[in-house]
C-alpha cells in the first residue's frame, strides 16, 4: 500500500512539474529561435565549396536530457501496444532544439553569418541496464563561416 | 564549445567540411583522433536519479560530457600538431555508452596544413 501511494505521488510530481517544464521549455526555445532568425544554416556544404567564406571555425551544441517519472511510465505502457510512443518524441524534439540552439548561439557571438554541414546526432547514455535514469545526449555540430 | 582552451601559441582551425573557407589545402597529414572515457561520480548520478522524477535536462551530465567533448578535441589536436598540422578538416563526434556510468567520447579528423 505504502508503495502504492509513493508511485502515485511520484507519478503526480512527474506529470505536474514535468509538463510545466517543458511548456515553459518549449515557449523559451521559440523565444530564442527568434533571436537568431538572421542565421543560415544548412546540411550541405561537405564537398561544394562554400562561396563568400573568409574563415571557418567549429561550433557544437550539446545537452543531456531525462524523462519524467510520468513520461517514463506512459512510454512504459505505450511500449506494450506499440506505436508511437508520443511522449518520447516531444522530449526528443526539445533536446535536438535546445543543442542545436546552443551551437547556433556560440556561432552567432564568434560572428558567422551561416552554418554549413550540419550533424545532429543523439546517444543514449543510460547505458543497457534497463533501469535507472533515461539519460539521452543530443548534440549538433557544424562549421560556421563569416 | 568553441574549443579555445588550447595553448595560446596554437591556431589550428578545426571545421567539418572537406575544406577551409579562404585557404587552400597544400598537405594532406593522415586521421589525427582524440578519446575521453568519463565517468559521472556518485553524486551526480544521485542527483540525476532524482532529476529523472521531474525530468528535463540534466546539466551534471551536459558539463561532465561537453569536458570530456572538449578533451578530446584537445587530444585530437595535440596529435595534429605532432604531425605538423594547421588545420583539421572533416571532424567527427562520437559518443558511446560503455556501461551505466561511463561513456566515450571521440574525435576524429583529417589533419592538413592550409596556406
Amino acid at each position: 500500500m505504502d508503495g502504492l501511494i509513493i508511485f502515485a505521488v511520484l507519478l503526480g510530481i512527474g506529470y505536474f512539474f514535468g509538463a510545466r517544464a517543458e511548456k515553459q521549455h518549449l515557449l523559451f526555445l521559440q523565444h530564442r529561435e527568434q533571436a537568431i532568425k538572421g542565421l543560415v544554416l544548412s546540411t550541405a556544404g561537405a564537398k561544394a565549396t562554400v562561396p563568400n567564406a573568409h574563415q571557418a571555425e567549429l561550433f557544437v551544441g550539446s545537452v543531456v536530457i531525462s524523462s519524467d517519472f510520468f513520461k517514463t511510465f506512459v512510454a512504459g505502457i505505450m511500449n506494450l501496444f506499440g506505436g508511437r510512443i508520443t511522449v518520447y518524441e516531444s522530449l526528443l524534439e526539445r533536446g535536438r532544439r535546445e543543442a542545436l540552439l546552443r551551437m547556433e548561439e556560440t556561432a552567432l557571438a564568434w560572428g558567422a553569418e551561416r552554418i554549413v554541414n550540419i550533424r545532429i546526432q543523439t546517444a543514449e547514455l543510460s547505458g543497457n541496464s534497463g533501469k535507472g535514469v533515461v539519460a539521452l545526449e543530443v548534440i549538433a555540430y557544424g562549421t560556421g563561416v563569416r | 564549445m568553441t574549443v579555445q582552451p588550447r595553448s595560446s601559441a596554437s591556431t589550428i582551425i578545426l571545421t567539418n567540411i572537406e575544406t577551409v573557407p579562404g585557404k587552400t589545402i597544400t598537405q594532406q597529414l593522415g586521421l589525427v583522433q582524440g578519446s575521453s572515457v568519463r565517468a559521472k561520480h556518485l553524486g551526480r548520478d544521485i542527483a540525476a536519479g532524482l532529476k529523472n522524477i521531474v525530468g528535463g535536462e540534466l546539466k551534471g551530465y551536459t558539463e561532465l560530457l561537453q569536458e570530456a567533448r572538449e578533451e578530446a578535441t584537445s587530444r585530437m589536436v595535440k596529435d595534429a600538431q605532432k604531425r605538423g598540422a594547421n588545420a583539421i578538416v572533416n571532424v567527427r563526434f562520437a559518443t558511446s555508452s560503455l556501461t551505466q556510468g561511463a561513456a566515450e567520447l571521440f574525435a576524429y579528423g583529417t589533419a592538413v596544413r592550409v596556406e
